[in-house]
């Protein structure tokens, strides 16, 4: 395939193992977070850490959209999908996550309407084609996918359709990172920074990170190659004592991110005061709701929406998995009690979730031989 | 005025060494852990649902768990134990291969093909893949009421077309009507029967570590066109279906490789993935496919790769997996390139000794990852 085979040469990716062996120091530990799920998917399905050293550490980070969603967020989804004359539309992930009494899936063998959908004009489509029916988007993830939630918002008003809403559990990726920065347990030496969702917001927002925290980042794309290349790129400004935002993902990213796209977040969306994020908790000002000027189409308020909080199941370290603090199978249910057919937590349901990826294809220690 | 950097480089190093016994620590709980899953995945699946979904129909881990945990455990029958395509059964000392089959496809008509292909193929198929000759089908089929009669005589048609050229002959069949709504169109199951070549020795179970794994052609292009057929994506490519008959190539191979031919399995829902998965669990085998060998139509890949699917769980409807003895690997893959349908074929990987049970791809990036069944159910209905 044309502009992807490039970032998945083999030949390349050792020249670039070559060089991040030669870069390293000895007796030195590199805890790198990759902050996009997008990223662990890759380095998993592509073994890229099978070409890192072994005191390179890749710690997952929490941009996974599908795991970031608290237990109750669910359980109001599948209330609102239970409405009488309902069609909920959602990603095919989402049908997966266990609220407090089973998943969306469980609720459309139930009898509610629940269709899969890619897109959040595929649920506006069946909403014009379906005028005696009400249709609900179950709208998840960061600033990648939501201004394509407020597209669909903007052409459901232009358009006059009424029988459209949109449940918006959108968040933002900036307060997240703050948190984890600020939690004591972690020590981390860089980040491999967002890539699709800095097609949106841009690289700058991510200063904060050398500037507060002195750390590096560098804004990576999603192939194996480009992860390769930033983790070279972290630690090159380790190695001299820098830390500053670069942008491998140039080819995608601009620094000052995609007005456009911006203005019509603006225009469509509004700050939450705070947002629940699973495993994190509370953190303030991190997610999205939808504005005054649209509040026709929110499903919160066109719905009774339970909204009651849920506590995590006890045994369950998504969020500690999801701050990078374990790794997956250090969890005390992974791949016993909670796995992909029968996850517990998040991050076993997405692909691009830490423990999903790890179950899923790295399932096979690296110092083990096939035989 | 205490030495600032001497400090700081202590507890560097203080660090360090906690942090090289904890990573002790936790390798060893990492091995222990994928020591459980590996013997969990061993074990035969329970079927502990609450209800039906989805994702039971979709030849993933849900199927298995349904298949193994309910159907076949309630049957006791050692036919079914074999988890093939098709039973076998012995009359007079007469091997016959006997499969059932129901066909709910949606949209009926797909670019490549229809129900009424598929019906007859995947059933001559399962045949075939008992290395035995398709001879006859039932037919039964189920219609929603309004249904036009141009629709129904379409796949009449088709059905006597796929026949004729699958060289099987339609000897019984059943009708029933049902209300609008209660199906959707129309359902069409089947009953084959063919009889066991003589020059088929297979055993799913008899796999040996150094067989090679054959694919008879392209992956994935039966599930991409369904997907892009639904018109549920705005994607501009055209895939075909791979609706085919598979018994030509399977003769071939069988005349080329007779009993070096250890088993074949058509890998339809689930795909190549879940058809190794089951195999080497049935051998108690390890596999190792090189993922760059896998032939996909870059149509195929990149549908795949816009909606995350990997190809090699999409379902194919006229591809087959062969295992045969390392020393028959050429002759094989020479036989069935002369089949049209089958000119990619190719050696994809080999059979391991250990991890037992688990199926591992190296990727193209050169890495290496497991490859398990689908979880889920990414494209219901689809054949």
């Amino acid at each position: 395939m044309k502009f992807v085979d490039e970032f998945r040469d083999p030949e390349l990716g050792r020249t670039l193992a070559g060089e991040i062996l030669a870069t390293v120091q000895t007796g030195r530990h590199y805890k790198i977070m990759e902050v996009c799920g997008g990223h662990t998917h890759s380095i998993y399905k592509y073994g890229v850490d099978d070409l890192l050293p072994e005191n390179v550490e890749l710690v997952h980070g929490p941009g996974c959209p599908v795991c970031v969603i608290p237990m109750g967020r669910v359980d109001d989804a599948i209330a609102v999908a239970h409405e009488p004359g309902v069609i909920f539309t959602c990603f095919g992930d989402m049908m997966r996550v266990p609220g407090s009494d089973g998943t969306l899936l469980d609720a459309k063998a139930d009898g509610a309407d629940i269709r899969m959908v890619y897109s959040p004009l595929d649920a506006l489509r069946i909403a014009r084609s379906t005028p005696e029916r009400q249709v609900v988007f179950f709208a998840i993830g960061f600033e990648t996918t939501a201004p394509s939630t407020a597209l669909t918002l903007k052409r459901a008003k232009t358009e006059g359709i009424e029988n459209f809403s949109v449940f918006c559990n959108h968040v933002t990726i900036v307060p997240p990172l703050r948190a984890l920065l600020e939690s004591p347990d972690l020590r981390l030496d860089g980040f491999i920074g967002p890539g699709h969702v800095s097609t949106v917001v841009g690289a700058r927002p991510l200063e904060f990170i050398p500037a507060d925290y002195n750390l590096p980042v560098v804004v990576s794309g999603f192939e194996p190659v480009d992860i390769l290349e930033s983790v070279l790129m972290i630690l090159r400004q380790l190695n001299v004592g820098d830390s500053k935002v670069e942008n491998q993902y140039a080819r995608v990213v601009p620094y000052e991110g995609n007005i456009r796209a911006l203005e019509i977040l603006a225009e469509v969306f509004e700050l939450r005061p705070h947002f629940e994020w699973r495993g994190l908790g509370f953190i303030s000002q991190s997610g999205l709701k939808l504005a005054e000027a649209y509040a026709d189409f929110d499903a919160e308020l066109r719905y009774a929406v339970p909204g009651v909080r849920v506590a995590d199941p006890k045994a369950c370290q998504c969020g500690e998995v999801l701050k990078g603090v374990i790794k997956p199978f250090e969890c005390k249910v992974f791949g016993t009690a909670c796995t992909p057919e029968r996850p517990i937590g998040t991050c076993m349901v997405s692909s691009e979730g830490a423990c999903a990826a790890y179950y899923n294809y790295g399932r096979f220690a690296r110092d083990r031989e096939l035989v | 005025m205490p030495d600032v950097g001497l400090q700081s480089e202590l507890a560097k190093t203080a660090d360090e060494e906690r942090r090289r016994a904890s990573s002790d620590a936790v390798a060893a709980r990492e091995d222990r852990i994928l020591d459980i899953i590996e013997k969990t995945r061993a074990k035969r699946p329970k079927f502990r649902d609450d209800h039906i979904t989805m994702a039971h129909g979709a030849g993933g881990k849900a199927t298995a768990a349904l298949i193994e945990g309910l159907l076949v455990p309630a049957f006791a029958s050692p036919a079914l134990d074999v988890l093939g395509d098709a039973g076998i059964v012995t009359i007079d000392g007469v091997g016959l291969a006997m499969t059932t089959d129901s066909f709910v496809v949606k949209p009926i008509r797909f670019p490549g093909g229809s129900i009424g292909d598929l019906a007859v193929n995947g059933t001559a198929n399962d045949i075939a893949m008992a290395g035995a000759r398709p001879l006859a089908l039932t037919l039964s089929l189920i219609l929603e009421e309004g249904l036009p009669a141009d629709v129904l005589k379409a796949e009449v048609d088709a059905i006597a077309k796929a026949a004729e050229v699958a060289g099987v002959t339609i000897i019984a069949g059943d009708t029933k009507v049902v209300e609008r709504g209660a199906c959707d169109q129309m359902y069409i199951c089947t009953t084959g029967i063919g009889q066991v070549d003589a020059r088929a020795t297979l055993a799913p179970s008899g796999l040996k570590p150094g067989d090679k794994i054959l694919l008879s052609g392209r992956i994935g292009e039966h599930g991409t066109a369904i997907m892009l057929a639904r018109g549920e994506f705005e994607l501009g490519a055209v895939v075909e279906s791979d609706t085919r008959a598979l018994w030509p190539a399977v003769d071939m191979l069988l005349h080329a490789t007779g009993p070096a031919l250890r088993c074949l399995r058509d890998a339809t829902r689930g795909g190549v993935a879940s058809v190794l998965n089951e195999l080497a669990r049935a051998s108690g085998v390890a596999m190792l496919v090189r993922e760059n060998a896998v032939p996909v139509l870059p149509a195929v890949m990149g549908a795949a790769e816009l909606l995350g699917i990997d190809p090699m769980h999409v379902a194919n409807e006229g591809v087959f997996v062969a295992i045969v003895d390392p020393g028959s690997a050429t002759a094989a893959l020479d036989a069935v390139r002369t089949v049209p349908g089958c000119e990619d074929a190719v050696e994809i990987g080999e059979v391991k000794t250990s991890p037992t049970g688990m199926v591992l791809v190296e990727t193209s990036f050169g890495g290496k990852r497991v490859m398990d069944q689908l979880v889920g159910d990414p494209l219901p209905r689809i054949c």
